[in-house]
């Protein structure tokens, strides 16, 4: 049977505002398979977005719900989670959101190793504001703010990512949702900075003016600059060279997440053990 | 009333009042004057069960505050003006989510980085909109460090009861001031609390922002089963984007009358030695630590002879318009003295409707002396 989304949607926000093709709806439903997936409940969890296209993404969605400024998403959902640690914190981005206005919160948020789920719908470019350059957006490529063709260098935001210190990275692409579902489910239950970089589509404000006016011609570029970890492990040097590994990229489960460090140092202050040393910093198995 | 004793400074009494206030949260990053504010709540957060945090810059440290008090606690940050500066946009955001929030902003002297470690009031103007767009800013002003602790703990009831950020101005001089203050009680501070309102009927009958024409959101915590949405653009009585006409009209309406309707709850003066002022007499206003200068003056002066008495707004946003107007009205000679160009005695002069309003002003780190300012009424009256 199929899967019934209305449990988890706002309906009478549909349709979204979302372009005919957009790979932000093939994102909304894997994210909602897997919270079903997990069994939680819609009250235990807090969806925080910034500003962009990905930015409606909470508002679609039937949890508690936060519309944040531009790229500050996870700077709000470190209060929000920090104020209520037992709860679910999910932070939607977009690439321009989380790696250019919000690039330093993401670094830091990153380094803390909080518990929040941080998804970047990756499109390579600003699509709301009409097809500006974004840190993703490949070299060459035509954008309106560099018409001659993009010259900055492009962004690899789980490379960011793992060297910022975050214990869980991935990277998945709206062509798999299968796929994207898995990762989120094993993503999610991770208990520490949870980050996926998700490949999309924006074939109206990316692809239109470099050769890939359709969905489906952004979708099989998309599928033409990634590989699987596996896959891409195997190759040599020169071939990884334009190529992004998908899959889980990096997990290290003994690193101590941020709210259950900062119980410590309640403890600490409340007289019930002595200072913070070393040895606190790995999980005890 | 009951009080204690405590000796202890203006930056530290805030943060102590903040504790005392049932404050859970506090988001700062460091920054002089004011620092100290995040150092005393290093301890006293964690200590009473609640976070401190301190974040990547000034931005984060306010947006985890606000996202903070959205999930329902009662939540903090402190700057200086640069950082006010920085955090301006999601003070907005604060506004327009109704999102309550206390902000210390401890004043050093500016534009720019300006002069770090001295003191100023430059801060008047930036106090009363920080950010683009109509909202009406709620600002209070510690004059002596006493009311270090109980306006901040006012500024936490102001703010959950109007449902915004509410500003506490100290400046160098009364943040870093050292010395003996008398507070209130503990518990009297706790008998006063008036916590947030919150919506106990059907979650399908709720309607955060589906509120009065002039009354505050209702904003229930998180996670309690009224599952809505926070955002900055215009939105309905359930917190959703529109850009429906009426409903836009309305909400922004809502913001300015909620807190403009109501002024006289926010409303905090104190008029020292004014009772006998009589039309050819003295009337010097001024706040903050300015005003403790303006005190001693005023002995002075009487002393020679001269009949002078200092208004001193609390509040300074809104203003006390009508009694500004009704002393205006009655003294001739009205002095502004202020640590920056104007920036009250503008207001005075717009409620008063008086352009003859004399000024002392200085802009230069430095305190103003009760001897300037006996110099000057002196000399222009």
């Amino acid at each position: 049977m199929a899967f019934n989304y209305d449990g988890y949607l706002r309906l009478e926000k549909m349709p979204t505002l979302w372009c005919w093709g957009c790979g932000d709806g093939i994102i909304l439903k894997a994210f909602i398979r897997a919270i079903d997936t997990l069994g939680w409940n819609k009250d235990d969890i807090c969806v925080v977005s910034g500003i962009g296209c990905s930015g409606r993404f909470s508002s679609y969605l039937d949890f508690n719900t936060v519309h944040t400024t531009h790229g500050r998403t996870v700077a709000f959902a470190t209060g929000i989670k920090l104020a209520n640690p037992s709860k679910k914190v999910f932070c939607i981005a977009g690439d321009g959101d989380a790696l250019a206005i919000g690039g330093n919160h993401t670094i830091h948020a990153c380094r803390r190793n909080i518990d929040i789920n941080f998804i970047i719908i990756n499109n390579f470019i600003y699509g709301l504001t009409n097809s500006q350059t974004s840190p993703t957006t490949p070299q060459g490529m035509w954008t309106v703010s560099q018409k001659a063709g993009n010259i900055d260098p492009t962004f690899d935001a789980c490379k960011l990512a793992i060297a910022a210190g975050a214990s869980f990275v991935a990277r998945e692409c709206v062509t798999d949702p299968k796929k994207l579902e898995k990762i989120f489910v094993k993503g999610f239950q991770h208990r520490g900075f949870s980050f996926f970089d998700i490949f999309s589509n924006c074939h109206i404000n990316l692809g239109r003016k470099n050769k890939m006016a359709s969905a489906m011609e952004n979708l099989d570029w998309i599928d033409s600059i990634t590989a699987s970890k596996t896959k891409y492990d195997k190759l040599g040097e020169d071939e990884q060279l334009n190529l992004f590994p998908t899959g889980v990229l990096f997990e290290d489960t003994k690193v101590r997440e941020y709210c259950d460090m900062y119980e410590d140092i309640k403890d600490v202050h409340q007289g019930k053990r002595k200072v913070i040393t070393q040895d606190d910093f790995e999980k005890k198995i | 009333m009951a009080t204690r004793e405590v000796i202890s400074s203006g930056n530290e009494l805030s943060a102590l009042a903040a504790a005392d206030a049932g404050c859970m949260f506090f988001g700062g990053y460091p920054i002089t004057p004011s620092s100290e504010i995040m150092h005393e709540l290093s301890d006293l957060m964690p200590e009473r069960g609640g976070v401190c945090i301190q974040m990547e810059d000034e931005i984060a440290g306010v947006a985890a505050a606000i996202g903070a008090s959205m999930a329902g606690v009662r939540s903090m940050t402190a700057t200086s003006g640069p950082g006010i500066s920085l955090k301006a946009e999601n003070l907005g955001l604060a506004q327009m989510c109704e999102a309550p929030l206390v902000v210390a902003n401890v004043m050093r002297g500016g534009p720019s980085t300006g002069l770090p470690t001295r003191v100023s009031q430059g801060d008047i103007r930036q106090a009363k909109n920080p950010s683009h767009g109509d909202y009406r800013s709620i600002t209070l002003c510690a004059g002596n460090l006493s009311e270090c602790y109980t306006e901040t703990v006012r500024a936490f009831n102001l703010a959950d009861r109007f449902m915004q950020p509410v500003f506490v101005l100290l400046d160098e001089t009364i943040g870093h001031m050292h010395g003996k203050a008398m507070l209130p009680t503990v518990e009297e501070v706790q008998a006063g609390i008036v916590p947030r309102k919150e919506f106990t009927g059907e979650p399908s009958e709720y309607h955060p922002y589906g509120v009065g024409d002039d009354e505050p959101a209702v904003l229930n915590p998180m996670y309690k089963g009224y599952r809505y949405h926070f955002t900055g653009l215009h939105h309905d009585k359930n917190g959703f984007p529109t850009e429906e006409i009426e409903t836009c009209r309305k909400l922004i309406q809502r913001l300015e009358d909620k807190v403009m309707n109501y002024t006289d709850e926010i409303e905090l003066n104190e008029e020292f030695m004014c009772d006998d002022l009589g039309a050819d007499d003295v009337l010097i206003i001024a706040y903050g630590s300015v005003s403790l200068a303006a005190k001693e003056a005023i002995r002075h002066l009487r002393k020679d002879g001269i009949k002078a008495g200092l208004f001193r707004p609390i509040t300074i946003w809104p203003s006390p318009a009508k009694r500004i107007k009704e002393l205006t009205d009655t003294v001739k000679n009205v002095l502004c003295v202020e640590l920056n160009i104007r920036q009250y005695t503008e207001e005075v002069e717009r409620v008063s409707s008086r352009l003859d309003i004399e000024g002392l002003y200085k802009v230069n780190g430095r305190a103003i002396s009760p001897y300037e300012i006996v110099a000057k009424v002196k000399e222009v009256f």
